[in-house]
């Protein structure tokens, strides 16, 4: 039982970083309707801006969060910008387009960082990374308690931002009519390039708050971009609620699933998970609830 | 046997009932026309006709086979052939591609299926545009391109949904002489229509709804002057 | 079409002379799998770029080809080259399947869905050590010293897919196809069921891309999950290959794979050893800038915009989009 209650534990702590990518991941569909196939490079750039900070600077990655998330933010934007808001004019056989231009960047961002850093594995140790507090007859892991105390603050200010600010009610418009949102004077090609822009903050911080607890390596974005599309489908498509929800049921099936099935099927759980949400409950947890 | 009918045909989406309790008959070779205000749910009837939409409750019977749950292509091979309000042409295609993927409905040879293309075309007097791209047509020729393709398959019955609308005058003119050389080649043809003077011209017989419901069947006259539908139309005096 | 056959017969004349003019090993091999990524490429572009499902898995169908090979000399005790009959109808069998399971998505929701099936394939064909030997691979006795019949057999399968896919497009079956890509619903009202003619668009693809999944066994000697179930390698670089020659139509996949294999080779060797050494770290990177560029420029093509490609160099008049007759 004790087993059962710590992996359950340790699965909801990183279901709170999950849910950080899976927000990201859900504000750029449900806003773009499109794949952001690029989304867990993002997190891996903000990962090495991170571990940059950490070597040479000395910086407290939860710290240096606050650099990753703007920079990101901005790498976001240009990217929407100048990449995928022009293809919103072509008319081509495929309309898969923009996700394939999502394709190319994730590959250009990983490959320049393989040729800055190497494909060796980077970590960061910071003083708790390994420390653990007991509580209930459970450890808990130091820094995912931490992370997930972070993600659960910036997912309040994201609601906060979305609910009571008008730049995040014109992005909820946006989202679910876009012809109706440009009607009422939003500029829609502003609000694309904004969301692209948080979606990748949001990656960005679960990147930093990720680092303690993880190794860095370059082709570490594309296990997170598929975990992200899980919880995105997972939760329903545009649905932040869904999306929390969503990282959190994942973070816990992982964990339950490399305890008790085998670790190396680990990432094979999201990826079932994803197929049967897929065919049986197309329209993610969110059709059960009202939200 | 009838040709076409309805029983009772009921749809439901969730707690809205667009459709109402709609019993029909429409007999071989005639042309019936559906109308009523915006919103009646006439698209909804025929797209419960074609098996777009699963039906909530009632009978669909095609030459006394009933439509209920069958797969919209398998309705098309029954016979039954339809337009869409918005036109939907296969953009990248030409033309003549457009209605030969049609003609395969009832072949799978290549030269007979462009043979009977190239009739439908001649037929509609596209002709001469069958090697251009779909999506470079006017609206007018887009009308007649769907009309053409619905043609192809070989139906017994056609579907003619709003046809005439976004047309000119001229353009309208056209289409009714189209239509009427359809039916006079044997087609039955139900014809959902908001133009007055296209469906009082053509029609032998005429069914009215509004919310989903039946308000009057009958001839175009019978129809024309009953109050209840100058009322659906124009509101009460 | 006749014009077009006749242009097609000399680069056929000059792959059917390559291996005898050329003596080197490493150029042929080069060839060699670009004639693969002609099969591959093609089959993919068959299901996408002429049905409009776009697939994101196609390392399924070559993994099973090639497993299904590896496993006759494995687990059958009989020659790989039985996967040549084997691999083609076993991937199709894969290939309904997942059409029965993923059709019934649209658009984007399909292409995630063989991600994840993808996926699913090569974690369990890497942690089902009985059966596959995971991580370990298969490595089995290369039948033929010489790349020269590897050659022609991959020439003939490339020859043989190209013109399968021709045939088919000509067919009522391509004009399904193409009904249900431009409009699935239109396609429906005209009589085209739609999880029919995807099923068999998939079953035509994934035959022929099982094929050279076995081919592959039987060529490089030794495979592992890593590489055939790979997304990136096999399944993102089909779409590469389809993508940089031209979705939709018929001689862009070979063209892609062409240049996508000579490119990749390129950079990989440093331009054959010209350039100095870390330019071959770079040629993913190539890669990614080229895809960049190609979606966002040359959105139909090597083969597709080749009109607009020539009218930039000669500064002609725009003419009429390509359509199913190309």
């Amino acid at each position: 039982m004790e087993v059962f209650v710590q992996t359950f534990v340790s699965g909801v702590l990183m279901g709170g970083i999950y849910a950080l990518v899976g927000l990201g991941m859900t504000l750029i569909m449900g806003v773009m309707k499109i794949i952001n196939l690029a989304h867990g490079q993002l997190m891996m750039v903000a990962m090495y801006i991170t571990y940059v900070l950490f070597e040479y600077l000395h910086l407290d990655p939860y710290f240096s969060l606050l650099i990753a998330m703007p920079t990101l933010f901005l790498l976001g934007a240009i990217i929407q910008k100048y990449f995928l808001n022009p293809l919103l004019k072509v008319d081509s056989i495929l309309p898969e387009n923009q996700v394939l231009m999502t394709v190319g960047i994730g590959m250009v961002l990983t490959e320049i960082i393989r040729f800055i850093f190497h494909s060796d594995y980077k970590s960061v140790k910071t003083s708790y990374s390994s420390d653990f507090i007991y509580a209930g007859g459970i450890s808990y892991n130091v820094a995912m308690v931490i992370a997930f105390g972070i993600a659960a603050l910036l997912t309040l200010l994201l609601f906060f931002f979305l609910l009571k600010t008008d730049i995040g009610r014109s992005v909820r418009a946006t989202a679910q009519n876009k012809e109706a949102a440009l009607l009422m004077g939003i500029n829609a090609e502003w609000i694309t390039i904004f969301t692209y822009g948080l979606g990748a903050a949001l990656a960005a911080a679960a990147g930093s708050l990720l680092l303690p607890i993880y190794y860095l390596f370059p082709d570490i974005g594309g296990p997170f971009t598929l975990k992200a599309f899980v919880i995105t489908i997972l939760g329903g498509l545009g649905s932040t609620v869904g999306a929390i929800v969503g990282g959190v049921v994942l973070g816990v099936a992982e964990s339950l699933g490399a305890t008790y099935i085998s670790m190396a099927l680990k990432d094979a759980v999201g990826m079932v998970i994803f197929l049967l949400v897929l065919i049986f409950l197309p329209g993610g947890l969110k059709a059960w609830t009202k939200i | 046997m009838s040709f076409f009918e309805t029983q009772h045909l009921t749809k439901a989406f969730g707690g809205l009932i667009a459709v109402n309790d709609l019993s029909f008959k429409v007999e071989q070779g005639k042309i019936y026309g559906l109308i009523g205000p915006n919103g009646s749910g006439k698209t909804t009837v025929f797209n419960l006709i074609n098996g777009y939409y699963p039906i909530t409750s009632g009978t669909i019977l095609f030459e006394g086979q009933e439509l209920n749950g069958l797969p919209t292509w398998k309705i098309c091979k029954l016979g039954i052939g339809r337009t869409f309000q918005i036109v939907k042409p296969l953009r990248r295609m030409t033309v003549l591609e457009n209605v030969m993927a049609s003609a395969f409905n009832r072949t799978a040879r290549e030269e007979e299926s462009r043979e009977k293309a190239l009739e439908v075309l001649e037929f509609c007097e596209l002709l001469k545009k069958r090697d251009y791209p779909a999506k470079g047509l006017t609206i007018g020729d887009r009308k007649r391109l769907e009309i053409a393709r619905a043609l192809a398959t070989g139906p017994k019955l056609l579907l003619l949904d709003e046809t005439m609308a976004g047309l000119t005058p001229q353009e309208q003119a056209d289409g009714v002489v189209l239509i009427r050389k359809i039916r006079d080649s044997g087609m039955t043809i139900i014809i959902v229509e908001h133009i007055m003077q296209v469906i009082m011209n053509i029609c032998d017989q005429i069914l009215c709804i509004n919310y989903g419901q039946e308000i009057v069947q009958g001839s175009p006259v019978e129809v024309a002057n009953n109050p209840a539908v100058i009322e659906a139309y124009l509101g009460r005096e | 079409m006749k014009k077009m056959r006749w242009s097609a017969l000399i680069p056929l004349l000059l792959l059917l002379v390559f291996p005898l003019v050329i003596q080197s090993d490493y150029y042929r091999h080069i060839f060699i799998i670009a004639l693969m990524w002609v099969v591959i490429g093609s089959s993919w572009n068959l299901l996408a770029g002429y049905t409009g499902q776009v697939s994101f898995g196609h390392a399924i169908f070559f993994g099973t080809g090639a497993y299904t090979a590896g496993l006759c000399a494995t687990k059958l005790g009989i020659s790989a080259w039985w996967g040549m009959l084997l691999g083609g109808p076993v991937a199709v069998l894969v290939g309904l399947f997942i059409g029965w399971v993923c059709f019934r998505l649209r658009g984007p929701y399909f292409a995630l869905a063989t991600i994840a099936v993808g996926e699913i394939f090569r974690i369990v064909a890497t942690v089902w050590r009985d059966l596959t030997d995971g991580m370990q691979g298969i490595l089995i006795m290369q039948t033929f010293r010489s790349k020269i019949p590897y050659y022609y057999l991959a020439l003939f399968l490339a020859a043989l897919c190209v013109y399968a896919i021709h045939r088919v497009i000509k067919s009522k079956w391509g004009y399904c196809f193409v009904a249900i890509r431009e409009d699935q619903d239109a396609a429906e009202s005209m009589g085209i069921s739609a999880f029919r003619y995807k099923s068999l668009s998939l079953a035509v693809s994934s035959f022929f891309t099982g094929l050279a999944g076995a081919f592959y066994m039987n060529y490089m000697a030794f495979i592992d999950p890593h590489v055939v179930f790979s997304l990136h390698y096999i399944s993102i670089m089909a779409i590469l290959v389809g993508i940089i020659g031209g979705v939709g139509t018929l001689w862009g996949p070979p063209v892609g794979a062409f240049v996508m294999v000579l490119l990749q080779e390129t950079f990989r060797s440093s331009f054959f050893g010209l350039l100095p050494k870390w330019v071959s770290e770079g040629h993913v990177l190539v890669f990614g800038v080229l895809v960049i560029f190609v979606i966002r420029y040359m959105a139909n093509g090597i083969v597709g915009d080749w009109s607009k490609i020539k009218r930039i160099w000669s500064k002609e008049k725009p003419e009429p989009v390509a359509t199913i007759g190309s």
